[in-house]
């Protein structure tokens, strides 16, 4: 009973900070919005400039991955081990092909003249600068959810073979798990904010 | 178990189907942007952003198995959310 309770406070505080998080991610998507109501033409002309392939294959990426954590819980909850730490690792390494894919993405951009205060940029209009630069804060700041939901999964996946995580105790794996599925719903949003905006 | 007994497991078939409606959607998101709705065409992806993030919820985050003190605070949380955006666009719409 009393272990019981000591689960439900970990999970809470887990959703609690979730909360923190969704509001960080919903504040920002509210500048996004509110620019996008003053500079429409220059949000759709900017988001035509961001290639679909990378915006598409990193949703379906996050996507297949959420369900793989999801899939690691029920081999943990199934007392099956194996099937567990293949998950763990199969979703670790679609965050890191995540990653690859918007080092790409990035590095085309840089290419073309488009970061923070580059002299084309700066020099032109000020909607497509707003755009720009709100795709890199929000981005970044999802890259780095990536970064620490990555750590998260390996650490799960060394306690799974180490018999730390096991049917009986497995909250650091579900709270893990609550993390990367966050950051998934992040993503789901921000596609088609920036990927797919008319 | 270390779960209260209302917990069940979720099968894998379960999880995979609701993978293949999340894929669907994603797709159906990537057409409706090729047709021009117009203003519409905004509000139908934060639509299917919304259907897609609540089947992640309640499937992949399990939330209905939490306590009511993780329900009612989500619940919260949200309507805050929709709160703090809904008089915001109130106050520029009208700038």
């Amino acid at each position: 009973m009393h272990k019981d309770q000591d689960i439900a406070g970990t999970k809470l505080g887990m959703w609690l900070f979730l909360y923190t998080e969704i509001m960080l991610f919903g504040g920002l998507f509210i500048l996004y919005a509110a620019y996008f109501s003053r500079y429409t033409d220059d949000f759709i002309t900017g988001g035509k400039e961001l290639q679909l392939a990378f915006g598409a294959v990193n949703t379906l990426l996050l996507l297949v991955s959420s369900f793989a954590v999801a899939a690691s819980i029920t081999a943990v909850e199934k007392k099956t081990l194996k099937p567990a730490v293949i998950f763990l690792v199969s979703a670790f390494v679609m965050g890191g092909i995540f990653l690859v894919n918007k080092y790409f993405e990035w590095g085309a951009k840089f290419h073309h003249g488009i970061y923070p205060n580059s002299p084309d940029m700066a020099s032109g209009p000020p909607g497509r600068n707003i755009f720009f630069g709100l795709y890199y804060v929000i981005t970044g700041l999802h890259g780095l959810h990536i970064i620490i939901g990555m750590v998260l999964l390996g650490i799960c996946t060394f306690m799974v073979i180490k018999k730390r995580i096991h049917a009986e105790d497995y909250v650091v794996l579900e709270n893990s798990g609550l993390y990367w599925h966050l950051v998934d719903i992040i993503w789901i949003f921000i596609f088609p904010l920036y990927y797919l905006v008319i | 178990m270390q779960e209260n007994e209302n917990t069940h497991i979720v099968s894998y078939q379960k999880l995979t189907g609701i993978l293949a409606v999340l894929l669907v959607l994603t797709g159906i998101t990537v057409g409706a942007s090729t047709v021009d709705l117009g203003k519409l065409n905004v509000w139908t992806a934060l639509f299917i952003a919304s259907i897609k993030s609540s089947f992640v919820v309640l499937f992949f985050m399990r939330i209905k198995s939490e306590n009511q003190a993780v329900i009612i605070s989500f619940v919260v949380t949200i309507f805050c959310l929709a709160l703090l955006i809904g008089f915001i666009f109130f106050d520029i719409a009208f700038r």
